[in-house]
C-alpha cells in the first residue's frame, strides 16, 4: 500500500496497461504536456508511435478512435474536459455506440474514452457538465466513476481492457484527491458496486465525485446514531443493481447523490429502478440529491448553491430517515 | 508601421493607443488578482496581442457583432466592453457583467454587439456565421467578426463556416490570431500548412498580416469590414502575433515541463504591439510624451476604478442559482 493522488494512480493504470499491451495506442489534445496529470510521462515512455497529440479537432478524435478500434488496436482517447465530449459527440452516439450493434457483432471496438466531469472550481458552465447521463443514455458505452484513488487505478485498468467502449470519467477538482493504493496488480471488474462504509438506516448510494461528501455525511451522523450506508456502484453501465437493491431492502430507505442535472440523471434512473424492484422493502420514498436543472454558475456562491455538498446530503438523510407516513 | 497612418486622425490613433494600453493594464491588474488567489475561476490573458483586438474593432460599432474565445477580455474591451463591468464579472460579483454566472470565459454585452467570450474552442466561429446571417437579411449593412485561435482553426468548424460564408456571401470577417500556441503545443505541431491559406479553395479573400502592428491590422481590417458591408462577402485574415503570458494564469503550478525557451518570450516581448505603438507616434512626431503619460494615468484610473467597482459589488444572491434558464418557464 501507499498513499496515492488519484491522477496519479490513474497515471499508473495507463503506464501498466501500455506496457502490458503493446497494441495499445493514446491520442488526445495536449496528453504530452498532461493538463491533469494523468498522461504525464507517457510520450516520453512511449514514444510517439503510441502517444500522440492531436490538434484541437475533437469530432475527428472520437471517429479516429472508433477506425483505430476497428482496426485492430486498442485506444485511449484524451477528450480532456467532459464538456468537449459535446463537440466529439457525432462519432461518439453514431459510431462508437452503435458500430458493433449494427454490424451484427463483427468487431469490438476497445476504446477507453478519459474525461474529467462536473464542476467545482469557478470553470464556469462549458467546463462544469457532468456527462454521465447523456452518455449512459446512448446505451453502447460504458460508464466508469471512480470514488477513490485505488478504484480509480483498477477501474482504469479494467476499462483499458474491456473490448467495449468505456468512458471513464474523473470528477473534475478530485484528481488531487489522495488515498491508498495497493503496490499489487489490482484489476476491478466493471459492474462491481462497493459498500464504503455498512449502516443499517439508509441506502445512502453516492456516484463519482459524491462518494467523499457521502462518507463524510455518514461518519458526521453516526455520531448521533443514524447508521448511513454508502453505496458506491463505481460503474454506471454495466449497473451493479443487486448490490443496491440488497441494500435498500436491508435498510429499507434510499437516497441516491449524484452531480448530474436532476432531469434523466443516473439519480433518477436507480431511484426508479429501485421503485420498480424493491417497493415492498421501502419505508420512505426515495430522494434524489441532485444539481437543479440549471447550468453550473461561475461564482463560488452561486456554483455552491446548486452543487450537492455534505449539508444538502445530510438535509435528504435526515428527512428520510425522520419521514413518517401521513395519516 | 505607416500605411495607414494616412488614413487616420491623431486623435484616432491615441484612440487606438488608449484602447490597447487600456486591455494591458485591466489584464495586468488580473494577473496580479490571480495571484493573490482573488480570482475564483481560471483567467487567460492576452497580453501581447492587443493590437489585433483593437485594430480590428476601431472598424465596427455598436449594432456590429463579434464572437470571441477563452481569450477573450481584449475583444470585450475593444468592442466597447466596460471594464468596471468586466472586472466585476471576473471577481464573481452580482455586478459583473453577467451578474457573475459567467465569469472570465464568458464575457459578453449584447448590447454592444459583444456575443461574447467562449469556453468551447470554435465555437465563436459558427456563432459569427449565424449573426451574420442575420445581419445579411437585415440588410443594413452591419458585419459580423470572429476572433479565434491557430489551435481553433483546426477544428473542423472553419472549413464549414467558409464554405457556407462564401456560398451565401455573408458578411462575415473571419480573424485567426496566430499565437503561436494552441495551449501548450506549438502551432506546427499541430498545424499543417498555411491557415491563411485554407480561404483560397472558397475563393475567399485572405491575407497575412503582423498581428503586431495595430496599423497593419486596421488596414487589412478596413478592406475586410468594407467588402462585408458592400455585400462582397467573408475575408480571412491571420494575424501572426504571440502569447507572452502562459496559456492560462497558474499553468506553472501543473505543466511540469517548459513548452518553450525563454529566449523566445523575450524576443517576442522586444516587439510588444504597445511599445512599438508609443514608439511609432513618437518618431512621428505624432504625440508627444506627456500625451501618452496622461492616456497612461487616464487609464490607470479606470483601471483603479474598475477594481473599487468589482470590489464593493455584493456577491450575487445564492437563491438566484437557478434563474433565467428559460425566457418563459412554462
Ligand atoms: C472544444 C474545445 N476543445 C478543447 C478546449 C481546451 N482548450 C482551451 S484553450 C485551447 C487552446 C486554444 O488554442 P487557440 O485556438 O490557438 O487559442 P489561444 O489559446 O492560443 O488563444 C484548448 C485546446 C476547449 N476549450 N474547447
Amino acid at each position: 500500500m501507499a498513499r496515492k493522488r488519484m491522477i496519479q494512480a490513474m497515471n499508473e493504470a495507463i503506464l501498466e496497461e501500455m506496457e502490458r499491451d503493446p497494441s495499445i495506442v493514446l491520442f488526445g489534445e495536449d496528453v504530452k504536456a498532461s493538463l491533469f496529470g494523468d498522461t504525464r510521462g507517457l510520450w516520453k515512455r512511449f514514444g510517439p508511435d503510441r502517444v500522440r497529440d492531436t490538434p484541437i479537432c475533437e469530432a475527428l478524435i472520437s471517429g479516429m478512435a472508433v477506425g483505430a478500434a476497428a482496426a485492430g488496436r486498442r485506444v485511449i482517447c484524451h477528450m480532456m474536459f467532459g464538456n468537449f465530449v459535446y463537440t466529439g459527440m457525432d462519432a461518439i452516439a453514431n459510431q462508437a455506440a452503435k458500430l458493433r450493434y449494427m454490424t451484427n457483432g463483427q468487431i469490438t471496438l476497445p476504446i477507453t474514452f478519459l474525461a474529467v466531469s462536473g464542476g467545482g472550481r469557478s470553470a464556469a458552465a462549458q467546463h462544469s457538465d457532468a456527462v454521465h447521463p447523456v452518455l449512459a443514455n446512448l446505451g453502447g458505452i460504458k460508464i466508469v466513476m471512480p470514488g477513490s484513488p485505488a478504484d480509480a487505478k483498477g477501474l482504469l485498468k479494467a476499462a483499458i481492457r474491456d473490448d467495449d467502449p468505456v468512458f471513464f470519467l474523473q470528477a473534475a477538482g478530485r484528481g488531487g484527491e489522495p488515498g491508498e493504493v495497493p503496490d499489487e496488480e489490482l484489476v476491478i471488474p466493471l459492474g462491481e458496486a462497493c459498500i464504503r462504509r455498512p449502516g443499517r438506516d439508509v441506502t445512502l448510494v453516492a456516484i463519482g465525485a459524491m462518494v467523499r461528501p457521502a462518507i463524510k455525511c455518514a461518519e458526521a451522523l453516526a455520531g448521533e446514531g443514524i447508521e448511513v450506508e454508502v453505496v458506491d456502484p463505481r460503474t454506471l453501465v454495466p449497473l451493479d443493481l443487486e448490490t443496491i437493491l440488497a441494500s435498500v431492502r436491508r435498510t429499507g430507505r434510499l437516497i441516491v447523490v449524484d452531480e448530474a442535472r436532476d432531469t434523466c440523471s443516473s439519480a433518477s434512473h436507480i431511484a426508479a429502478l429501485a421503485a420498480e424492484h424493491a417497493f415492498d422493502a421501502l419505508r420512505a420514498p426515495i430522494r434524489r440529491v441532485t444539481v437543479p436543472d440549471c447550468c453550473i454558475p461561475y461564482a463560488p456562491v452561486l456554483e455552491r448553491a446548486v452543487l450537492p455538498g455534505v449539508e444538502h446530503i445530510e438535509a435528504a438523510v435526515r428527512a428520510t430517515v425522520g419521514w413518517r407516513r401521513p395519516r | 508601421m505607416s500605411v495607414a497612418a494616412s488614413n487616420l486622425s491623431r486623435e484616432e490613433l491615441l484612440a487606438l493607443y488608449q484602447r490597447m494600453l487600456l486591455i494591458r493594464r485591466m489584464e495586468e491588474q488580473l494577473a496580479r488578482d490571480c495571484a493573490a488567489g482573488k480570482l475564483p475561476g481560471p483567467v487567460h490573458l492576452y497580453v501581447g496581442q492587443e493590437a489585433i483586438a483593437v485594430g480590428v474593432c476601431h472598424h465596427l460599432e455598436d449594432r456590429d457583432w463579434i464572437t470571441s474565445t477563452h481569450r477573450g477580455h481584449g475583444h470585450f474591451l475593444a468592442k466597447g466592453g466596460d471594464p468596471a463591468r468586466m472586472m466585476a464579472e471576473i471577481y464573481g460579483r452580482a455586478d459583473g457583467i453577467c451578474g457573475g454566472f459567467g465569469g472570465s470565459m464568458h464575457v459578453a454585452d449584447f448590447s454592444k454587439g459583444i456575443i461574447g467570450a467562449n469556453g468551447i474552442v470554435g465555437g465563436g466561429i459558427a456563432l459569427a456565421t449565424g449573426a451574420a446571417l442575420a445581419a445579411q437579411l437585415d440588410g443594413d449593412g452591419k458585419v459580423a467578426v470572429a476572433f479565434f485561435g491557430d489551435g481553433a482553426a483546426n477544428q473542423g468548424v472553419l472549413m464549414e463556416a467558409l464554405n457556407v460564408g462564401a456560398l451565401w456571401k455573408l458578411p462575415l470577417i473571419l480573424i485567426c490570431e496566430n499565437n503561436g500556441f494552441s495551449e501548450f503545443s506549438p502551432t506546427a505541431t499541430v498545424t499543417a500548412g498555411r491557415i491563411v491559406e485554407r480561404a483560397r479553395p472558397f475563393g475567399v479573400p485572405a491575407l497575412k498580416v503582423d498581428g503586431n502592428d495595430v496599423l497593419a491590422v486596421w488596414q487589412a481590417a478596413n478592406q475586410a469590414v468594407r467588402r462585408a458591408r458592400e455585400g462582397g462577402g467573408p475575408t480571412l485574415i491571420e494575424a501572426i502575433t504571440y502569447r507572452t503570458r502562459g496559456h492560462v494564469e497558474y499553468e506553472v503550478t501543473f505543466i511540469t515541463e517548459p513548452y518553450r525557451s525563454e529566449a523566445e518570450v523575450e524576443a517576442w516581448r522586444a516587439k510588444d504591439p504597445i511599445g512599438r505603438f508609443a514608439a511609432y507616434l513618437a518618431t512621428h512626431g505624432l504625440a508627444a510624451a506627456d500625451e501618452l503619460e496622461a492616456i497612461e494615468r487616464a487609464v490607470g484610473e479606470t483601471v483603479a476604478e474598475a477594481v473599487r467597482v468589482a470590489e464593493a459589488s455584493p456577491e450575487p444572491d445564492p437563491a438566484s442559482a437557478t434563474g433565467h434558464m428559460f425566457a418563459n418557464p412554462r
